[in-house]
């Protein structure tokens, strides 16, 4: 039974579930089924329409009662104010959503460089207590952030690390180590571990075994597991607004979040800042479909 | 999760062996070597990062130090766990928490399987539709949370603004002590109803299709298929769903604080957010430790329930 998402996303003919009961009246049935799926697909992406049709709306519109869904006048302007302040200078949400992408980015890295060599040793050789050590790994990935966040504070306080981008990149990647390795994990037990004793036979050693035959055979693995990194970090508010405060440090949510700090808020920017800070996840969604079911279970459910 | 064979086939107790004893011994030795190289580092960053923190929240829990006052930090023993667990107030926000838990993985479950199910009957569009319904499951809490707060605002918000054009009343969604959870639950199901569909799906497509043909050879009806067929093979699997978004669920803070910043009144403020109020606003460090090591000790219990049904669908 292979649980990859690869079966639920494509349409191969080979996988059509359940032939539909054509015996009472089938067809009825079948559009009542796709009238339901409809709505419900109306239901779900509703908002992320109504996101997307406000950042484009004229504020006066935005505020409009009852809401104008069709008869607006379009603009541009608030996705200017994301990028350019009132003075035509950076805006602080641009400087935001450049320190997403460094925070990110190098967390990222950082947990790929360490987790994928530990993912490979975990699902290579024996080790002393082996499944204590995994089980450890996870569960420090399930803690719950703000109960986290309270000692890291202060221990940030006391190394200088509050308020820094490699504040934020340490926890990011801490955060995300586990996960890589679970998933990679998965990954690894996929490629026989007959290569490797192909090669040392050849007379290759172990790690020159594992760095020209298994990693190349890692490597979409290895990008499907960053991606998804990538994502967490790139969401992730919690750490961010409380190991950070200054403009120059912040990433993006809590930048964003920050706009309805006062009496009035500006929708319209809020909804084209979201647009802005959206995109770059859906895209990455995009590419690692294949892998959703691992990534959003830590590659446990995958056979 | 098998334990790998081993790979050496020179063993040093056998002299016959075409391999020199040294050689294989050096070669163990070598393994050893590159599996500590390979692993201490993603563990030391986990002991750094996680482990460290954990250990001083631990032992600031026994004490009642605060972040301000900063001074030396008086050991009051299991007086933070006491009056944790006898508060009044701590068992309110259980209560929230709990709701909000129950209520919002039952909705998403029964929705996401339900979803699941249609889409794993359709032959054609099915990427197409799942691709549509995971869009709110990758965006973040954060977006997530304001947007909703704009959609549920009462003055111009789109829902109230669609209830008054059906000819329903206005609903003050975000203010209004009942309300207020049941906003909370509705964002959260529709965050994390694609997470469970997604799962369902994966299920769903990996029930052989031969059971449903010998099924309707003996002329089995649909229902009955699905109850002895369907369900029974996508069980264990929604099950891990369920569990892995409780834990989720349970340590939720950040769409709570975008949403309603647990109000009105303290009508939303799950464990999570009282935690960071009494440790971020009220600043007693010493008790919000505590209350952080029980929550944690709750996720490590979650968790092991989690991996032991892991376990038990990988042997199955």
């Amino acid at each position: 039974m292979a649980v990859s998402v690869d079966e639920a996303v494509s349409t191969g003919p080979a996988r059509d579930n359940p032939p539909p009961a054509r015996r009472f009246g089938g067809r009825g049935r079948s559009v009542l089924e796709i009238a339901l799926l409809t709505v419900l697909a109306v239901v779900m992406l509703f908002p992320v329409l109504w996101m997307i049709e406000t950042s484009i709306k004229e504020n006066r519109d935005v505020y409009a009662i009852p809401a104008k869904f069709f008869d607006f006048d379009v603009t541009m302007a608030h996705f200017r104010d994301v990028f350019v302040a009132p003075d035509g200078g950076r805006s602080a949400l641009s400087v935001s959503f450049l320190n997403s992408v460094v925070v990110a980015g190098v967390s990222t890295v950082l947990a790929t460089v360490l987790g994928v060599p530990a993912a490979w040793a975990y699902s290579r050789f024996g080790m002393k207590a082996k499944k204590d050590q995994l089980f450890f790994i996870l569960s420090t990935r399930f803690m719950p952030p703000v109960v986290v966040v309270i000692p890291i504070f202060l221990m940030y306080r006391q190394v200088g690390l509050i308020d820094s981008k490699l504040g934020l990149i340490l926890i990011y990647a801490a955060y995300n180590v586990p996960f890589t390795i679970w998933m990679m994990k998965g990954f690894v037990d996929e490629v026989p571990a007959e290569y490797e004793d192909a090669a040392m036979l050849d007379g290759y050693t172990r790690l020159q075994a594992f760095w020209k035959f298994t990693l190349p055979l890692l490597v979409p693995g290895i990008a499907a597991t960053a991606v998804f990194a990538l994502i967490f970090s790139w969401n992730e508010f919690v750490f961010a607004i409380f190991l950070t405060s200054s403009d120059d440090v912040r990433t993006a949510p809590p930048a964003i979040a920050g706009l309805i700090g006062g009496t009035t808020v500006d929708w319209g920017l809020v909804a084209a800042a979201s647009v802005v800070f959206a995109l770059p996840v859906l895209i990455f969604a995009y590419l690692v479909r294949k892998h959703l079911v691992a990534g959003v279970t830590l590659g446990a459910v995958r056979r | 999760m098998s334990d790998p064979v081993p790979l050496t086939t020179d063993d040093p107790g056998q002299v016959a062996s075409a391999t020199p004893p040294a050689r294989g011994r050096s070669r163990r030795l070598g393994d050893r070597g590159l599996a500590v190289a390979f692993v201490s580092p993603a563990l030391l960053l986990l002991l750094a990062m996680s482990v460290f923190p954990l250990l001083w929240a631990l032992y600031l829990s026994f004490t009642d130090y605060s972040a301000t006052r900063g001074g030396p930090a008086n050991f009051v023993g299991f007086g933070n766990y006491t009056a944790i667990l006898t508060s009044a107030q701590v068992h309110t926000r259980a209560l929230t928490t709990l709701v909000y838990v129950v209520g919002a993985v039952s909705l998403q479950t029964v929705l996401g399987f339900a979803i699941a199910y249609l889409i794993s009957r359709r032959t054609h569009g099915r990427g197409l539709l799942t691709t549509l319904f995971l869009v709110p499951m990758m965006l973040s809490p954060v977006v997530v949370g304001l947007f909703w707060r704009f959609m549920l605002d009462a003055q111009f918000g789109v829902i109230n603004s669609m209830l008054g054009s059906v000819g329903l009343g206005q609903v003050e969604w975000l203010t209004r002590q009942r309300t207020a959870l049941v906003s909370l639950i509705v964002v959260d199901t529709w965050q994390w109803t694609p997470f469970i569909m997604l799962i369902a799906l994966a299920g769903l497509t990996a029930v052989p299709r031969y059971l449903y043909e010998a099924a309707s050879i003996d002329r089995a009806s649909e229902w009955f298929r699905f109850r002895t067929i369907t369900l029974p093979l996508v069980w264990p699997l929604l099950l891990i769903a369920v569990l892995f978004r409780a834990i989720e669920a349970f340590r939720l803070f950040d769409l709570v604080y975008i949403l309603t910043s647990g109000g009105p009144g303290v009508s939303t403020e799950t464990l999570s957010f009282h935690v960071y109020k009494v440790a971020f606003l009220g600043f007693n460090t010493g008790t919000a430790s505590a209350y952080g090591i029980l929550m944690v000790l709750v996720v490590v219990v979650l968790t092991q329930l989690y991996l032991r049904y892991l376990n038990k669908l990988k042997e199955g």
